[in-house]
């Protein structure tokens, strides 16, 4: 009977506990969707918008590494790989019989074969999520197949970016090298990229995109996945030996975070204007891991907090003091690893909740020996010797 | 005959020349407990490695209920039945016991039915059933990092049974727990026993001693013997892999020693005078010089453990001669000293186990007369 009652009672705080998230995110969802383009001049939106696409790459190597534990410093590539997917069909809005402009100069007169499926809208939207998601895929079954993890897999992953990286630079004839795909002067449905409309229309898409990729997140992080995710980062051993292949989840939990940054580079290169190979420049995929790391592993709403805290904190740095971003942000990562390992958002959860309730007077700190109030066993034991003087009554 | 769980023949694996096993032969019949001791670096838990599929065997085979182990997956290896526990606890630490166990307990490992199945009630009554078996439902809600090391040792036990599996490895399970849990930990295995077959690696004797049916010595890599624990720890080859020399007396010697230090700890009290007794009368059995009994002597109070069960020793003396030499000696143990000067030197302890040795070694009547006598006599002058 007692554990009947606990149960349910533990149900319903479960389901509160949803409810109560569930009206956050959907209130955020409305300030940011509603709110702020009507408060905030349109400089300072599109910096949201972009800020808030770099969030969702943010919660794919959440995903990758906070929760399986899997460093990987070559997001650079699924993100340039959405990035340039979405860049291609915006290069094809053209008249009948031409080619994007750069390829005469480079004597090209022929459309490479691959840039054709992106005449078409419904076939770029499926690839900028699917190319990023099959190499990351690929790539990730050949190294976990063979059992490759920790600081190997981390260097792997920064060695096929530096691969993609010269690849994209060298290849004029293909996708103009180094100078990259500008956006800003093409048309998307007959509208300038560049032009306000479009760009608001970009940042609700990225709003959006922000809250159903946090809720795609939150679905996989959630439930027997994401526990087995979190025991693969635990101990892999354990998992293989309790039957689980580890490779599998792997792959898959690594092809999702690939496609994850192709959707953020999608939406970021529209709202820069530009894309160029140096988004594959290693600095900048580490950079990726610093966000999530300030705002918190292993917590979604950390990556998303750490993204929009630290490039704010760049953008308001460079603005006065153009040379000190980069000491800023080194001594930020040192901060980080040594004063906050576990981000911002982890440090609330572990320590700075209860100090906030305290300090607010919601709830008395401790001064008693702590493990008698807090100890599961003895609150068992006092639960059922109250229940035995009850009947006793 | 049962049938047999796990066969194992000319198992070989050699690492970079090094031999770890070395052309081991085992087989272990279904719903067996087994015990497998060895000293350090004997290869036992490279053993387990081969048999989960850690390791691939340099030669030789690996069949479980008749199936070849070789060039399997360690995961299809569990998912046959095999569970495993390792030397140091390995939980989740960042899960709750619960979920640990619900984890362990999921019977659709592939990568889409994590993802899409809803747990079935079934598990939820399982993982509760377990929380119960290893008494740790109080903390199920908890992580498992805030668990003791023996609570921990526990949860992965439990973990293991959630597999259900048909084949439990347990690695060193009490390493490190106070007695208290050792012995709990020993009941919990004991219990498990009851519907699944158990290899359990393992130093501590004691332990060993409390769940052990058949043991398996392990040595060099290849099985030195197996036997029941009496057996083992009497053959002269176990101790000489235990204590690092041969011990000069042979294994019925062994025995009649075992059998004097029981009698002498009948009174649960070894008394100098015993010790002297037992060891004086046995090195001038065995040794002819005078130099070669007090060397012996040296030796043999080694081998004076504690106590052991006579009843299976007993039967293992062959001829009439031995048995002769044994109640000879008992009987001069059990009077050479007693507890206080008050009481008796054959006290009411000593004189039950001295009944029911004479009981065992089934003499007439007039020969333990006769050796009485002798010994009497022997006292007096």
């Amino acid at each position: 009977m007692i554990n009947l009652d606990k149960g349910t009672v533990i149900k319903r705080q479960k389901r509160r506990k949803l409810l109560i998230e569930g009206i956050a995110i959907a209130a955020i969802g409305l300030v940011l969707c509603l709110l702020l383009p009507a408060i905030l001049p349109a400089f300072r939106l599109k910096l949201l918008g972009r800020f808030l696409s770099l969030a969702i790459v943010a919660l794919g190597i959440d995903l990758i590494w906070g929760y399986t534990g899997l460093l990987s410093l070559g997001h650079g590539i699924f993100f340039a790989l959405g990035g340039y997917g979405l860049a291609m069909h915006l290069k094809l809005q053209l008249p009948e019989g031409q080619i994007p402009d750069f390829f005469p100069l480079y004597g090209v007169e022929k459309l490479p074969f691959f840039w054709y499926p992106f005449y078409s809208f419904p076939v770029t939207l499926i690839a900028i999520v699917l190319v990023p998601t099959i190499v990351a895929g690929l790539l990730g079954y050949l190294v976990f197949r063979n059992r490759i993890k920790g600081v190997y897999f981390s260097i792997l992953t920064q060695a096929a970016l530096l691969v993609f990286f010269n690849f994209f630079n060298g290849q004029q004839k293909l996708i103009n090298g180094t100078n990259g795909l500008k956006t800003d002067t093409d048309t998307l449905f007959g509208m300038v990229v560049s032009s306000s409309g479009m760009q608001l229309a970009f940042y609700e898409v990225t709003v959006l995109s922000v809250l159903i990729i946090y809720l795609l997140c939150r679905w996989l992080t959630s439930g027997r996945f994401g526990r087995i995710l979190i025991a693969i980062r635990d101990d892999e051993n354990r998992v293989r030996f309790s039957g689980y292949d580890p490779t599998g989840f792997k792959v898959l939990v690594f092809a999702i975070s690939g496609g994850i940054a192709g959707v953020a580079g999608a939406l970021y290169t529209v709202q820069s204007g530009i894309i160029t190979p140096s988004f594959m420049e290693v600095a900048f995929s580490i950079e990726m891991v610093i966000w999530v790391a300030v705002g918190g592993r292993g917590t979604l709403i950390g990556a998303i907090i750490g993204t929009l805290l630290v490039t704010f904190a760049r953008t308001l740095l460079s603005e006065q003091f153009p040379e000190v971003w980069l000491f800023f942000q080194g001594a930020l990562f040192l901060l980080v690893v040594t004063v906050l390992p576990n981000g911002i958002v982890g440090w609330v959860k572990s320590w700075g909740w209860e100090k906030l309730r305290s300090l607010l007077g919601l709830e008395e700190p401790m001064v008693t020996y702590p493990s008698l109030e807090k100890d599961p066993l003895v609150q068992q034991e006092r639960e059922e010797l109250e229940s035995v003087q009850d009947n006793q009554r | 005959m049962a049938e047999k769980i796990l066969e194992i023949d000319n198992l070989t694996v050699n690492f970079d020349g090094f031999k770890a096993l070395n052309n081991l032969n085992f087989s272990m019949d279904a719903g067996e407990l087994r015990v497998i001791i060895g000293p350090n670096g004997a290869g036992k838990t490279t053993f387990l490695d081969v048999i989960t599929g850690k390791v691939q065997p340099t030669e030789g085979t690996v069949r479980f209920k008749g199936k070849n182990l070789r060039k399997i997956a360690e995961h299809h290896i569990s998912r046959l039945g095999i569970g495993r526990k390792f030397q140091t606890p390995r939980v989740y630490l960042n899960l709750s016991v619960r979920e640990n166990l619900d984890l362990a307990c999921n019977r659709q490992k592939n990568v889409f039915a994590t993802l899409f199945q809803r747990p079935p009630a079934t598990d939820k009554r399982n993982v509760f059933g377990l929380l119960e078996t290893v008494g740790l439902t109080a903390k199920a809600d908890l992580k498992a990092d805030l668990l003791s090391h023996g609570e921990k040792q526990r949860l992965e036990i439990g973990m293991l049974v959630a597999q259900s599996p048909e084949l439990l490895l347990v690695d060193e399970p009490v390493a490190g727990l106070t007695d208290e849990e050792t012995e709990n930990v020993g009941n919990l295995l004991l219990a498990l026993a009851e519907s699944h077959s158990i290899i359990v690696i393992e130093h501590d004797m004691e332990f060993v001693r409390q769940i052990a049916r058949q043991v398996t010595v392990l040595h060099q890599g290849s099985v030195l013997c197996e036997g029941n624990m009496d057996r083992i720890q009497n053959d002269p080859r176990v101790i000489e892999v235990y204590l690092g020399q041969v011990p000069s007396i042979g294994e019925k010697e062994m025995i009649m020693l075992r059998i004097a230090a029981s009698m002498a700890w009948a009174d649960g009290n070894i008394a100098t005078e015993e010790i002297d007794v037992v060891l004086t009368r046995l090195s001038r059995q065995f040794a002819d010089d005078e130099q070669q009994q007090k060397e012996l002597q040296h030796e043999l109070r080694d081998y004076l453990g504690s106590k052991v069960a006579i009843a299976d020793l007993v039967p293992q003396l062959e001829t009439v001669a031995e048995r002769e030499i044994v109640l000879k000696l008992s009987y001069e143990v059990i009077s050479s000293s007693a507890r206080t000067a008050s009481e008796d030197l054959i006290n009411e302890e000593e004189a039950i186990a001295y009944v029911n040795l004479i009981k065992l070694l089934e003499l007439p009547a007039e020969t333990v007369k006769r050796l009485e006598a002798e010994v009497q006599a022997m006292s007096k002058s």
